[in-house]
């Protein structure tokens, strides 16, 4: 059964959202880093925001977790690895990640712990477009676009103009009821 | 793109997709040695051997590193340290470390196809890092990539390697990894060691070294294998030097913008002269480094993923 539960509305108040939680006083000091694959576009639209708002450009990098997985040995597809890009010295950084969906918490662990590997930021912020509850760290979210219940039984999908031709998130019950 | 290869024992069994996905894969590995901590826990927990049973610093060092930047916890035997002197079987001394739980067996051997033995008979993934006169794949994939990164594609390229073709495994495994994807190779080197049947493959064969420089983008140097007795293959390294050594005028046959190679380790004055060697166009360190991000690639790709 497939739900669609927002659409293009919905994430661009999420960047809006995102944007008015700025600390503007500290802008100077913000890199923001999106997770790969979604995370990435919808942090680059934040960053356009802030450019047009302000007129300030902030640094921004991407984050592919892969090699940082805790369940890679027992992943049978194949995970393909992609590129990090951290272009600046992150080092007493206030770091803004971004990622669409935050679920058990372990993807967001996985990229702290990337993000530590290049330096020491001062602060490491999270915000995620949707926030689908079942956490099994001690991980939340600073930022969220959208709330939705779920149940382990379900997927929640992200679809964006960059990657998917479509701004969509739907929520999928595996067994079909 | 998947890779559910175990194993990676020769280049001329790989697809030119397989063979791509570790270029990319190596791509992304390749900013893990820029970072501060140039450490990811990929294979954390994985035991990993490097069974060198023929000298080696280069090869063995890298994969080494490789290993420790992916976290895993390494084993290092060579042939004078191990039971091998004591009479035990190659295939007995891998088994032994299997079931001390290596599971992923990186292998340098004198005897060609030691690590197809190996994979036949056990269960660990096993990585040739060079078999006799067969094959040696990381350096292949290095050199891949090497020229991927210098000339942004490999299709259509002009490759030539130049000497101990006969003796050579990087030859071999060079020749299999530039066609595949798309590359014009040609050897050249006196014709005791430049065997004619590498013609069956498209391979152009030439005896001159000016001749066969004409219009070429990558020259790939082999080294004079001493120990596997290439000088029975020509009268002495000073007329070898003379005929195929390769220096700044004969080097002007070439484009302007030919890129030099050579696996290394390099003998000064006989396959190349110091100039070359130091030579912007030869790019002989450069190879050195990305051998630790291919490396790194081909561990990451035998371990994850479900495999056939």
């Amino acid at each position: 059964m497939k739900n669609k539960v927002s659409g293009s509305d919905e994430i661009n108040d999420f960047v809006s959202s995102s944007f008015k939680k700025i600390n503007f006083s500290k802008i100077e000091n913000l890199v923001i880093i999106g997770v790969k694959t979604r995370g990435e576009f919808l942090g680059q639209r934040l960053v356009s925001l802030i450019k047009e708002k302000t007129g300030k450009s902030v640094p921004f990098g991407t984050l592919d977790i892969t090699l940082y997985r805790d369940d890679f040995k027992n992943k049978t597809e194949w995970p393909q690895l992609k590129k990090t890009e951290i272009p600046h010295d992150i080092e007493g950084k206030d770091i803004l990640l971004v990622d669409d969906v935050i679920y058990t918490g372990r993807t967001a662990r996985a990229a702290i712990n990337s993000i530590m590997d290049y330096g020491r930021p001062s602060s490491v912020k999270l915000a995620v477009l949707v926030d689908r509850g079942n956490r099994e760290l001690p991980i939340q979210p600073d930022i969220v676009g959208i709330k939705i219940e779920t149940s382990n039984d379900e997927t929640v999908n992200v679809f964006i103009n960059e990657v998917d031709k479509k701004e969509e998130v739907e929520v999928i019950k595996e067994n079909g009821v | 793109m998947a890779f559910n290869r175990k194993n990676i024992l020769s280049l001329n069994e790989l697809t030119s997709d397989e063979i791509e996905t570790i270029l990319d894969t190596a791509e992304s590995m390749k900013e893990v040695s820029t970072r501060d901590v140039k450490k990811v826990p990929a294979l954390k927990g994985v035991t990993v051997v490097n069974l060198f049973l023929e000298p080696s610093t280069r090869t063995r060092s890298s994969f080494e590193i490789a290993e420790k930047r992916l976290s895993a916890d390494v084993l290092n035997f060579s042939t004078s340290q191990s039971s091998i002197v004591k009479g035990e079987s190659l295939v007995d001394t891998a088994k032994n470390l299997e079931a001390m739980g290596a599971s992923i067996i990186v292998i340098r051997h004198s005897m060609s196809g030691a690590p197809f033995v190996l994979a036949r008979e056990i269960n660990a993934s096993i990585i040739n890092a060079g078999d006799g006169a067969h094959e040696h794949p990381s350096q292949a994939l290095l050199d891949l990539f090497t020229i991927k990164q210098i000339k942004g594609a490999i299709r259509g390229l002009n490759v030539l390697i130049v000497g101990d073709i006969l003796n050579s495994r990087v030859a071999r495994s060079d020749i299999f990894g530039f066609l595949k994807l798309g590359a014009n190779v040609r050897i050249v080197g006196p014709g005791s060691i430049v065997p004619d049947y590498f013609k069956d493959l498209g391979v152009e064969i030439y005896y001159s070294l000016e001749e066969s420089l004409k219009n070429v983008d990558v020259v790939i140097m082999l080294r004079v294998q001493t120990e596997r007795k290439s000088l029975e293959f020509f009268p002495s390294l000073r007329e070898y030097s003379k005929f195929y050594g390769l220096n700044k005028e004969v080097l002007k046959n070439a484009n302007d913008n030919v890129t030099v190679m050579h696996p290394g380790p390099i003998n000064r004055g006989v396959e190349l002269t110091s100039e070359i060697a130091n030579d912007p166009k030869s790019v002989i360190l450069e190879q050195v480094s990305n051998g630790i991000a291919v490396r790194m690639a081909m561990l990451y790709l035998v371990s994850s993923g479900e495999k056939k």
